[in-house]
């Protein structure tokens, strides 16, 4: 599948879309990067004065990058209308502060993809290379839940 | 293995999942994982793959869908078992 299909085949837009270009999809895995924008609406309230990406947002962005379009990859032409997107667990660490326009590359390793279940290792990076957040993130992506 | 022991040991595999206590300290053979028991969809896939790993063997697409209740876990295991 091409990269650039699977983005279009994602179901956010604006405000909620966090996924800016797919580098890489294969079997067991992908990467892709996002760019967070200093206009991004949170960054008016988090933190007062102190504008810093929340970790449900860089959470967010790992689940859609690193899951959401690997479950898509893997699905290939089984992903339609009926599919339910799901996430159902996540366990996080954060590490490195990420500021308004840093860029971040996600990675993620499936652990497995069973019985509609996708569970993955991923791993966040900013632009120089340094790990700023990584996790466990699980959802369900199938027909029926 | 008897049914018995085979419920023990998937009691065992449940206890992490469910929140519902109440219902998991009186499981019987009727109880429901995802009515009685309080186990969403994802769990349950937790479920079946601690099952394949505990019991050693492979559970099918066909038979997770019907994997809702302990009777049905256990009539399946015992199926998976007695074919090894």
């Amino acid at each position: 599948m091409e990269l650039t299909n699977i983005i279009a085949k994602l179901p956010y837009t604006k405000p909620f879309l966090f996924v800016d270009e797919l580098l890489h999809a294969d079997e067991n895995g992908v990467s892709g990067t996002y760019t967070f924008n200093e206009d991004l609406d949170f960054y008016k309230g988090h933190f007062k004065d102190n504008p810093v990406t929340p970790g449900v947002i860089l959470t967010e962005t790992m689940a859609q990058i690193g899951m959401v379009c690997l479950g898509i990859y893997l699905l290939g032409n089984n992903f339609n209308k009926e599919t339910v997107i799901a996430f159902t667990s996540a366990d996080m660490q954060f590490l490195k502060p990420v500021y308004p326009n840093e860029k971040v590359t996600v990675t993620s390793q499936k652990s497995f993809f069973r019985f509609g279940k996708l569970k993955c290792d991923v791993i966040m990076k900013n632009e120089a290379g340094q790990e700023v957040c990584k996790g466990i993130l699980a959802g369900m992506i199938t027909t029926k839940l | 293995m008897k049914k018995e022991e085979l419920i023990a040991q998937l009691k065992v595999i449940i206890k992490p999942y469910t929140t519902n206590t109440e219902a998991f300290d009186n499981l019987t053979e009727d109880t429901d994982f995802i009515n009685d028991l309080s186990i969403n969809s994802a769990n349950l896939v937790d479920i079946v793959l601690d099952i394949e790993e505990t019991f050693n063997i492979i559970i099918e697409d066909t038979d997770m869908q019907r994997m809702l209740d302990v009777k049905t876990a256990v009539e399946i295991i015992e199926t998976k078992l007695s074919e090894k």
